[in-house]
């Protein structure tokens, strides 16, 4: 017993020096050649990691990651001065906002990023810039939903009855649709199609977006809402492609406007201790080589103008991005998030 | 003062009290560690949000409660049967396969919660493979035209967490069962009780100790979970403290929640406690017997079994058999990502350390609360255990202030003295999940070495001080010798529940560290977990063997020799 004892406390102690010492071992090696940047990321690691390696074999300049889905501004406000964080990497304009609020992000002084980044998709002060773009969009079931346009104010009409899946309306995708339509017809209005929205659910909304998909495939609703990249993830899956063959995807519209767009971006960390590394990181993400990668491995609709959206995603039709300010989305995060409490969307 | 005349063993006075002061040193700074992360969350919480308190008191609280309360009855009141029941039927009774099943049935704790969600929601599905051979069958064109029980519901997620979760209760109700003392039993048999009296009358008042620290692991496991609850459509408060905090963007809201729901939880347990205030057992220093089992033969032997192997197959072989075949289907063995073995490594060191840690310091702190034999000592233990009720990503936002003071003072210090800036040298590294892990797990530590120690009549004690031996001499030569079998125990719980653990893990990471669990987890939020089918099963597995060892660690042949005579091995 003494023996499984010093053992076991050997292999313990060992374990933790090992532990201990991985992140100054991370550090020492980036220490030669072109010096390292460090990505705080909410996008997920497989989507973005093909991204870094590529800049990373280009720039020589190693990137260190860490991704979370959530609290990663919190993270580094409380980290403070001492953050090791340069670049943070998100989804949604509600996030991008919360980076703002939380104080963690500097100014990104860049001409480059300007020229490449339509004016509606950066912060005017220049503290985020948006990388590249996925709209909120319809499943529709081939065999069941004849028309081919639809407004989301049509998603509170009384002929959906029962023939609407959705994932939580506290979902961030959901939750800026939802700010978009507040921003748009003001809170009484949004309340009342949001009820009407409600009342045409099939079922509870739980899952993901995918699951809204596989839901319609099966018959048990006609439409579900997500985002585009989705559907064309599960068009090349071979084990999810009978839930896109089931559904096609339409493009919704405002009834005054455009299809609903959301971003991904990036914020500069105020306390950047490789500044001139994250800069290069930043313009690298809006280059043609990642705008490539982000139509092409993820399915999105680049940011930067002249760049070819995948051929799955130029099925959809041509996207019309509703012209609200991404940042007015922002601004009613919080009152989309009550009006669900308030109308009991989830429950 | 008793126990100062009790210590009275000839040495100078000032050497004595000294003693005592270390431990009760120990036990403080131990529970303030613990605390450190709550005192980081009463202050945000103090900040304040009127404006979302009242909205949040007026749509999200009472639904939530409401929700909370039903998953939380749901999961105990079924966790209890299948854990109870199975435990009871594989210690009373003999029959073919009992000694596989004892070890087959705690299987399930191998598996995180989410995964067998996602699996059960594949399967039962409107587009699963079940609907689908039901409407087949029945001829339906969609999953509109008839009724079919909802897996993406409260129902669905009592369902999973309770098969998840039940071998926690298991575990407890098993190693009661089978240290009760026969003669009990026995005196009641001739009494004339009946199988049902006797479980009623006599194993299950004496097992309730344990019975109620696995229903409290059980349910605070379920309480703690997100992704499960958020996937299948739950609304619990957990929850919404995490939509209160990223939605709401209210931290303070969140952090106001999270302290309601953790005043209830330690309501709830000083209930639990304040119940069995009256009811202590001590095990007899004889030598005892235990329980022969009753022998069934053949058909009679079968009900038994199919009890204990429905549990075992819905909670570990159907999510396996799944898994294993997303593994194949996709090919994920020959287009294996060599990355995992680093992940796997990193999973395990970080288990093994924490655990050791844990371990180390729950065994301290439950001997020291025996040294000192006080009420104050008692509750800093207490205190020191309240991590398991605080939601993982709750614990994980309280802590990282208190460990970026730390750091900053280390900076200071170091610059101070002219050396180089450390930058994050505890929160940016593996350090701060070693803490938040055993911060989190402590409990199990702590429980276990006290039921351990508990078992162990304190007359011992004092007989062995009488006869001039020192604290640490009793505690090396009595204590940790008889309270092995628990330790042991407890540091194969901790270790899978460190496997596991998710929400800590995401939030405090240091960089380019990837831990298992987190590995699938990216999958799964691309609503893609069946390519993190390896990842889950290598988490399984690393589990595996541990989970099997549990079960022997608490094995206890009948008639055999009972565990105070333990020092032979």
């Amino acid at each position: 017993m003494r023996l499984f004892k010093a053992r076991s406390l050997a292999f313990a102690l060992s374990a933790s020096l090992i532990a201990l010492g991985a992140p100054t071992v991370a550090s020492a090696q980036a220490a030669d050649g072109k010096g390292e940047v460090n990505v705080y990321t909410y996008r997920e690691q497989k989507l973005i990691q093909p991204l870094l390696d590529a800049f990373t074999k280009e720039t020589g300049i190693k990137v260190n990651v860490v991704s979370a889905s959530s609290g990663l501004e919190q993270r580094i406000k409380t980290e403070g001065a001492n953050s090791p964080a340069d670049v943070l990497l998100t989804v949604d304009i509600g996030r991008l906002g919360d980076a703002i609020d939380a104080g963690i992000t500097q100014p990104i002084k860049s001409a480059v990023l300007d020229k490449t980044v339509p004016a509606q998709y950066h912060d005017p002060e220049g503290r985020w810039y948006g990388l590249s773009m996925r709209a909120r969009v319809i499943y529709a079931s081939k065999d069941r939903v004849k028309q081919d346009a639809i407004t989301y104010e049509e998603l509170a009409d009384p002929k959906w009855k029962g023939k609407i899946c959705i994932r939580s309306g506290q979902h961030i995708y959901n939750n800026a649709l939802i700010a978009a339509m507040i921003a748009k017809h003001g809170e009484a209005k949004a309340e009342e199609w949001l009820r009407g929205l409600k009342a045409n659910l099939a079922q509870k909304p739980s899952g993901g977006d995918r699951e809204q998909a596989r839901d319609v495939a099966a018959g048990k609703c006609d439409i579900g809402i997500g985002n585009t990249y989705y559907w064309a993830l599960m068009k090349t899956s071979p084990t999810q492609k009978e839930w896109a063959d089931a559904t096609r995807v339409i493009l919704p519209t405002f009834a005054d406007g455009g299809t609903h767009v959301n971003v991904s971006g990036v914020v500069l960390a105020k306390n950047a201790p490789n500044k001139a590394n994250a800069m290069k990181l930043i313009e690298w993400l809006a280059g043609d080589t990642a705008q490539h990668m982000y139509a092409d491995a993820n399915f999105e609709y680049p940011v930067k103008a002249g760049i070819k959206v995948n051929d799955i995603v130029a099925s959809y039709g041509t996207l019309k991005p509703d012209t609200l300010p991404l940042a007015k989305i922002a601004e009613y995060k919080k009152a989309a998030a009550n009006l669900v409490d308030k109308v009991g969307f989830d429950n | 003062m008793a126990h100062a005349s009790v210590s009275d063993d000839g040495l100078p006075h000032r050497l004595q009290w000294p003693r005592h002061l270390l431990a009760r040193i120990f036990l403080m700074v131990l529970a303030a560690a613990v605390v450190a992360p709550l005192v980081t969350l009463i202050v945000i919480a103090w900040q304040g949000d009127d404006e979302i308190w009242h909205h949040l008191w007026t749509y999200v609280v009472p639904n939530a409660s409401i929700d909370t309360a039903l998953l939380l009855s749901g999961v105990a009141l079924l966790t209890a049967i299948i854990g109870i029941g199975a435990a009871w039927v594989v210690t009373a009774y003999d029959f073919a396969g009992r000694k596989t099943l004892s070890w087959l049935l705690p299987l399930p704790l191998a598996f995180p919660t989410y995964i067998v969600a996602y699996v059960y929601a594949d399967i039962f599905d409107a587009a699963g493979p079940v609907q689908a051979a039901f409407r087949t069958l029945f001829g339906y064109r969609t999953a509109a035209e008839y009724w079919f029980p909802q897996i993406r519901s409260l129902p669905g997620a009592i369902f999973v967490m309770s098969v998840v979760l039940y071998p926690y209760v298991y575990l407890a109700a098993r190693a009661m069962f089978q240290t009760q003392s026969a003669s009990l039993i026995e005196v009641a048999r001739t009494l004339g009780a009946s199988r049902l009296m006797l479980a009623r009358h006599i194993a299950l008042p004496l097992a309730r100790p344990a019975l109620a620290v696995g229903l409290s692991l059980a349910l605070l496991e379920a309480l703690n979970d997100i992704g499960a609850s958020e996937y299948l459509g739950v609304q619990t408060l957990t929850l919404s403290i995490f939509t209160t905090w990223i939605n709401r963007s209210s931290l303070p809201g969140a952090a106001q929640i999270a302290c309601v729901m953790l005043l209830i939880v330690i309501a709830l347990m000083a209930l639990e406690r304040y119940g069995r205030r009256h009811h202590r057992f001590n095990v007899s220093l004889r030598r005892q017997r235990y329980v022969a089992r009753i022998a069934l033969h053949g058909r009679k032997g079968l009900l038994p079994l199919i009890v204990c192997l429905v549990p075992v197959a819905l909670g570990f072989f159907f999510p396996l058999t799944y898994l294993t075949i997303q593994v194949v289907q996709r090919g994920l063995l020959t287009g294996f990502d060599p990355e995992l073995v680093r992940h796997t490594l990193t999973t395990l060191t970080l288990a093994a350390t924490a655990t050791a840690i844990a371990v180390t310091l729950g065994l301290c702190a439950a001997l020291a609360v025996r040294l000192i034999r006080d009420k104050v000592a008692g509750t800093c233990l207490t205190i020191a255990g309240i991590g398991y009720a605080i939601p993982g990503t709750v614990l994980a936002l309280g802590l990282m202030s208190p460990l970026v003071s730390i750091d900053t003072a280390l900076n200071s210090i170091s610059q101070f003295f002219g050396g180089p800036r450390l930058g994050l040298v505890i929160a940016g590294s593996s350090a701060a999940l070693i803490i938040a892990y055993v911060t989190r797990f402590l409990t199990i530590a702590t429980g276990s070495a006290q039921a351990g120690l508990s078992r162990i009549s304190t007359e011992i004690d004092d007989v062995a001080r009488t006869l001039g031996t020192k604290p640490s001499g009793i505690a090396w030569l009595i204590h940790i010798p008889l309270a092995r079998p628990a330790l042991g125990g407890a540091a194969l719980l901790i270790f899978v529940d460190c496997l596991k653990e998710l929400p800590a893990t995401l939030l405090l990471r240091p960089i380019n560290v990837e831990t298992l669990s987190t590995y699938i987890y990216q999958y799964a939020t691309r609503g893609n977990f069946e390519d993190g089918a390896l990842a889950a099963l290598l988490i399984v597995a690393v589990g595996i063997l541990p989970v099997i060892r549990l079960t022997q660690f608490s094995e206890v042949a009948p008639a055999a020799s009972p565990s105070s005579s333990a020092s032979g091995t």
